[in-house]
């Protein structure tokens, strides 16, 4: 379908674009890759009044290391953050769940920062941006503020940005010598997850040391699996790990849709679960 | 109205445009470029994939006011002077389309992947036209055509290579 009419303006600078957002109030919509925004506009599921095209704001896109944190710009794509050799080496987990987004042609257009302001339950990253401990950089009318991913997402596809906040950076520490796996569980090419699993994993000594495992569709927002993290601690084995994973959808609210019900949801969880930790491990 | 330039294959235009105008509107409607075709409206179906500056896009993805400045190849700017690019060549030779509805996008898409990969596997190929569906093929034959076309390019490009080593 067409799309509604609305106004466009592409400012050429972060405090152009942060000033036109504060005049527009509630009716602006930024548009930052598109690849969620129109096709809500072509359903006509939008009804903005003036459309903020962000992609043009230079300094917003690449990755670059800033100390013990990799700065990743909310405009890098989903094909830059696959390739981007610091993303591999330090942040693993986010290439390898960025790569199972959609397809090729939606990965060289949609960004990590629309993803992650966009908050879809089933969104792959929100999950990929807790397990990560990441922290997003808002900039907004009163200036800069950092936000733990955990306090970011507050509900279906809601999160702590105001309406003229727009978000400039991912900030993720960097990691070297974990193990790490996205699972991801869906019924054809393309389609977004019935349910993910991110997992992080240290090992010392053949143990898991430590584990931090983000659920992706297990709720409104991302979750943390905390019960599975804490029981995942000292697992010496695949046995150990499986039993620690039957606490992963503890917790959770997950939804019913046309492809799942709850239940099947938390079986999904538990599932994807071991295999995530077992692969991130090296045990699988 | 916005004013924006842009190339598609090859020549200049200079429009204005509603903001709302998606690129692949503005390439059939107002260019008359019929090649690249409109199958869905959920953006899953990737029969309207161009090029914009080099990368493979859905163009009912893209604004028009987004391609401002940029270029476009459709599947009308692949061939030269009238011959078809080894990869068209192949799905006519391969069988790799019925109806033909979803070919301009999955030789787009497959443009794409032989860029990054030019000796790409089956399962490569399969997960690289991910985004494009067929309702006719079965998509056998445009994996073979896929693969027939990469073998064709890296067999010239061995030919052109012997060629000037033994001149
Ligand atoms: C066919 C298809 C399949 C898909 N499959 C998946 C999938 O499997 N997994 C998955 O995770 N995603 C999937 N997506 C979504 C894709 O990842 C999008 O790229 C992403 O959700 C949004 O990024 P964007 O840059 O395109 O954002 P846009 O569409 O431009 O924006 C999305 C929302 O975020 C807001 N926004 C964007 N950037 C900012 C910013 N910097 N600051 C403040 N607000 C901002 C916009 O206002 C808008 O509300 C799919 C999309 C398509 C079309
Ligand atoms: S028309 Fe279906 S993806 Fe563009
Ligand atoms: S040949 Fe008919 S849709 Fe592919």
């Amino acid at each position: 379908m067409i799309p509604p009419a609305f106004d466009y303006v592409r400012p050429t600078g972060l405090d152009e674009a942060v000033r036109t957002l504060a005049d527009a109030g509630e009716e602006a919509k930024v548009l930052a890759g598109g690849q969620s925004l129109l096709p809500l506009l072509r359903l006509r599921l939008a009804f903005p009044e003036l459309v903020v095209d962000i992609g043009r704001i230079p300094g917003l896109r690449g990755v670059r290391e800033d100390g013990d944190v990799l700065a990743i710009g909310a405009l890098t794509t989903h094909h830059e953050v696959v390739h981007d050799p610091l993303v591999r080496r330090y942040a693993g987990l986010l290439a390898q769940a960025t790569e199972t987004v959609a397809d090729p042609a939606v990965r060289h257009r949609g960004t990590l920062g629309g993803s992650l302001a966009h908050a879809d339950p089933a969104g792959d990253l929100p999950a990929v941006a807790l397990a990560l401990d990441a922290e997003l950089v808002a900039v907004g009318p009163g200036g800069r503020r950092t936000i733990p991913a955990r306090d970011f997402f507050t509900d279906y596809l809601q999160t702590v940005l105001a309406p003229d906040e727009l978000l400039v950076e991912v900030r993720v520490p960097k990691r070297e010598g974990w193990g790490y796996r996205y699972e991801k569980f869906h019924r054809v090419a393309q389609s977004w997850a019935m349910v993910g699993v991110a997992a992080l994993v240290r090992r010392d000594d053949g143990h898991i040391a430590e584990a931090r495992i983000g659920l992706t569709n297990m709720g409104a927002t991302p979750l943390r699996a905390a019960a599975a993290e804490e029981a995942l601690a000292g697992a010496g084995d695949p046995d150990a790990v499986a039993r620690a994973a039957q606490s992963a959808a503890e917790g959770t609210r997950p939804s019913r849709d046309a492809s799942a019900s709850p239940e099947y949801r938390a079986h999904l969880a538990r599932v994807l679960t071991k295999r995530a930790v077992l692969a991130a491990a090296g045990m699988g | 109205m916005t004013h924006i330039s842009v190339t598609v294959d090859g020549t200049a235009y200079e429009d204005d445009v509603e903001p709302r105008l998606l690129l692949v509107h503005y390439l059939r409607d107002r260019l008359g470029l019929t090649g690249t075709p409109i199958g869905c409206d959920t953006s899953n179906c990737g029969t309207c994939t161009v090029e914009l500056d080099g990368m493979s896009v859905k163009s009912c993805t893209v604004l028009a006011v987004q391609a401002d400045g940029c270029e476009v190849t459709t599947v009308q700017g692949l061939a030269r002077d009238g011959a078809w690019t080894p990869l068209q060549r192949a799905f006519h030779e391969q069988h790799a389309l019925q109806c033909g509805y979803c070919t301009p996008g999955m030789i787009m898409a497959a443009r794409d992947l032989l860029r990054e990969n030019p000796r790409p596997g089956p399962g490569e190929v399969r997960k690289a036209l991910e985004g494009n569906l067929c309702r006719c093929t079965g998509y056998q034959n445009i994996v073979r055509a896929v693969l027939a076309a990469a073998e064709e390019t890296s067999a010239s490009e061995e030919r052109q290579n012997t060629q000037e080593v033994t001149a």
